[in-house]
């Protein structure tokens, strides 16, 4: 049961959105987003769109999964959508019934945000779905060294987030595994009042967080071991180089943007 | 005797209609007996543990039935709970369940949930900790502050405080060492034969299950490839081998020696018994 939640799942692939750097693909995001947000017509949004789905089909993403990604988001989509329907007034009157009015600038705002909202989570899941966490970390590390200089400890963030994603299936596991056994001494989490079931998590989250902390203990010698000491003079296996194909995604990126801010000026 | 525990075709499929899906046990026939004392072995993946975790209803069949005394354990929600304290589970490394601030409540987690309560419980908990030696000292401490040892012994008080009439272990012994091995073994013995319960092990060590089980069940690919006694099942040698099991140690090492033209015995299991002929011969004439 536990098992089915997927966050940002990997889908290990060879296509080319799998083979661009990590950085590239976070930089793009970014670009995606920001051609997103300046976005204000249907032809401008066509143009993200086309980008997303083109980059979709090219990733080899099933749009069964992108769409199961959005599930988790619908009650914020829905209420999203309807604050815009009826709180955004212009255009002609639609409707008019008791204390509800819709405008026809209402629908369309509406339209939009959903979209929006919708295209905003799809891209970043198709980030997550395509680079690996390892690859993603790394080259979230890279991205942002150059803020070393201000002192900012980026290795050890991007070390730490890197942790943190590898131990959320052993945590779930391991979570999976108390429950099990709680429930073989005869825990029961499913019925009682609201009272009774918070109390009844307490045998799964202590030794939940025992785990945890013996866990963090075991790895942080582990690595010590290993004489890891942070960032300094640490090299890599996997050097990150950019190559023509991320050339080639920076320059589709680019006329993405420039598309989107070339119809903004002409009003579109 | 009428069995206490029964499974008929018994057969579970994990992540059933998607793309994982994986048949883990297929029509498994099985029946357990109060008093008896069986070994489950098989390797990585046969199906053990996703076997055991139906006796007391953690998982449900596919298709299939488990039947305690007669009656499906499914056949609604109070029964499966009720169930759940007849057939104590322990399961793989049992002190990583530890919660409670004193072993003592820890202990009594389990018949609490069972609707137990005052002197009754308190004998309970005692009980249970005296089959796995512990003494009142220990009661009061802090799981949190044991050795691993004491620690596995807390967890499988836990489990038999409920005094379940089938006592289900999964690895009980894993990770210990010698004298924490045979201590376990040795409580596990004493609850059985005080409860007369019937008693599942899975273990990975043949010595061990050579050494305490009366029964084997051996699994392999999600069905049970031979049901007997040790000595039934350890003449099969070469289908355990490729099962990826082995025969124990001392019954390698006398086929070895036979092999090198000595007069020893082939049905040893066991280095206790294995010394006893060994002896006996010198006895009757030098070996």
């Amino acid at each position: 049961m536990l098992k089915d939640i997927t966050l940002g799942q990997f889908f290990p692939g060879k296509t080319p959105v799998h083979r661009l750097d990590p950085r590239t693909k976070l930089l793009l995001l970014i670009v995606y987003i920001v051609a997103l947000f300046l976005a204000r017509s249907y032809l401008s949004y066509g143009l993200v769109l086309l980008f997303l789905v083109g980059a979709t089909l090219l990733g080899r993403i099933p749009f069964k999964s992108m769409t199961k990604g959005l599930k988790p988001m619908l009650i914020f989509i829905l209420f999203t959508a309807l604050l815009n329907l009826f709180y955004t007034k212009g255009g002609t009157l639609l409707l008019d019934w008791w204390i509800f009015e819709i405008w026809s600038e209402g629908v369309k705002t509406a339209f939009f945000m959903v979209l929006r909202i919708m295209m905003l989570v799809s891209g970043t899941f198709l980030l997550t779905y395509t680079t690996s966490p390892i690859a993603l970390t790394d080259g979230l590390e890279r991205l942002l060294s150059p803020l070393k200089k201000l002192r900012v400890p980026v290795h050890e963030l991007a070390m730490m987030m890197s942790i943190a994603l590898r131990f959320i299936p052993t945590l779930i596991e391991e979570t999976d595994k108390i429950i099990s056994a709680q429930k073989a001494r005869g825990a029961d989490f499913e019925t009682g009042s609201l009272m009774r079931r918070a109390k009844a998590l307490i045998p799964i989250l202590v030794p939940l967080f025992v785990s945890a902390f013996r866990r963090a203990d075991e790895l942080a010698t582990a690595m010590e071991c290993r004489c890891y000491h942070g960032g300094e003079g640490r090299t890599r296996l996997k050097v990150l180089r950019f190559a023509t194909i991320d050339l080639i995604a920076f320059l589709v990126g680019a006329l993405l943007l420039a598309g989107v801010i070339v119809l903004r000026h002409f009003g579109l | 005797m009428q069995p206490i525990l029964e499974v008929k075709d018994l057969t579970h499929v994990y992540s059933a209609g998607t793309p994982f899906e994986h048949i883990a046990i297929e029509q498994i026939n099985l029946s357990f007996r109060p008093g008896e004392l069986v070994g489950i072995i098989g390797h990585t993946g046969s199906g053990k543990s996703t076997l055991i975790q139906h006796l007391n209803g953690l998982l449900k069949p596919s298709s299939g039935q488990v039947l305690f005394k007669g009656e499906d354990i499914w056949k609604d929600k109070k029964f499966t709970h009720f169930i759940r304290g007849k057939v104590g589970l322990v399961f793989q490394y049992p002190e990583y369940q530890l919660f409670e601030e004193s072993c003592f409540k820890d202990i009594a987690f389990g018949p609490k949930n069972q609707g137990i309560s005052g002197d009754e419980l308190n004998a309970r908990v005692r009980r249970a900790a005296g089959f796995v030696g512990l003494g009142e000292e220990l009661l009061q401490k802090s799981p949190f502050d044991l050795s691993g040892g004491q620690k596995r012994r807390v967890a499988i008080a836990g489990v038999i405080a409920m005094e379940p009439d089938v006592l289900i272990l999964d690895e009980p012994t894993a990770g210990l060492d010698a004298a924490g091995r045979d201590g376990i073994l040795e409580n596990i013995r004493a609850y059985q034969k005080a409860q007369n319960a019937a008693v599942i092990m899975v273990s990975h060590s043949m010595e061990e299950v050579a050494e305490l089980c009366d029964r084997l069940i051996v699994m392999n690919r999600g069905s049970v490839a031979m049901d007997g006694s040790p000595a039934q099942v350890f003449t099969r040698a070469q289908e355990l081998t490729r099962m990826g099991l082995s025969v124990p140690q001392v019954t390698t090492v006398f086929r070895l020696l036979r092999e090198r033209g000595l007069a020893l015995p082939a049905d040893v299991y066991t280095v206790r018994y294995a010394l006893a002929r060994l002896l006996e011969g010198k006895e009757g004439r030098p070996c």
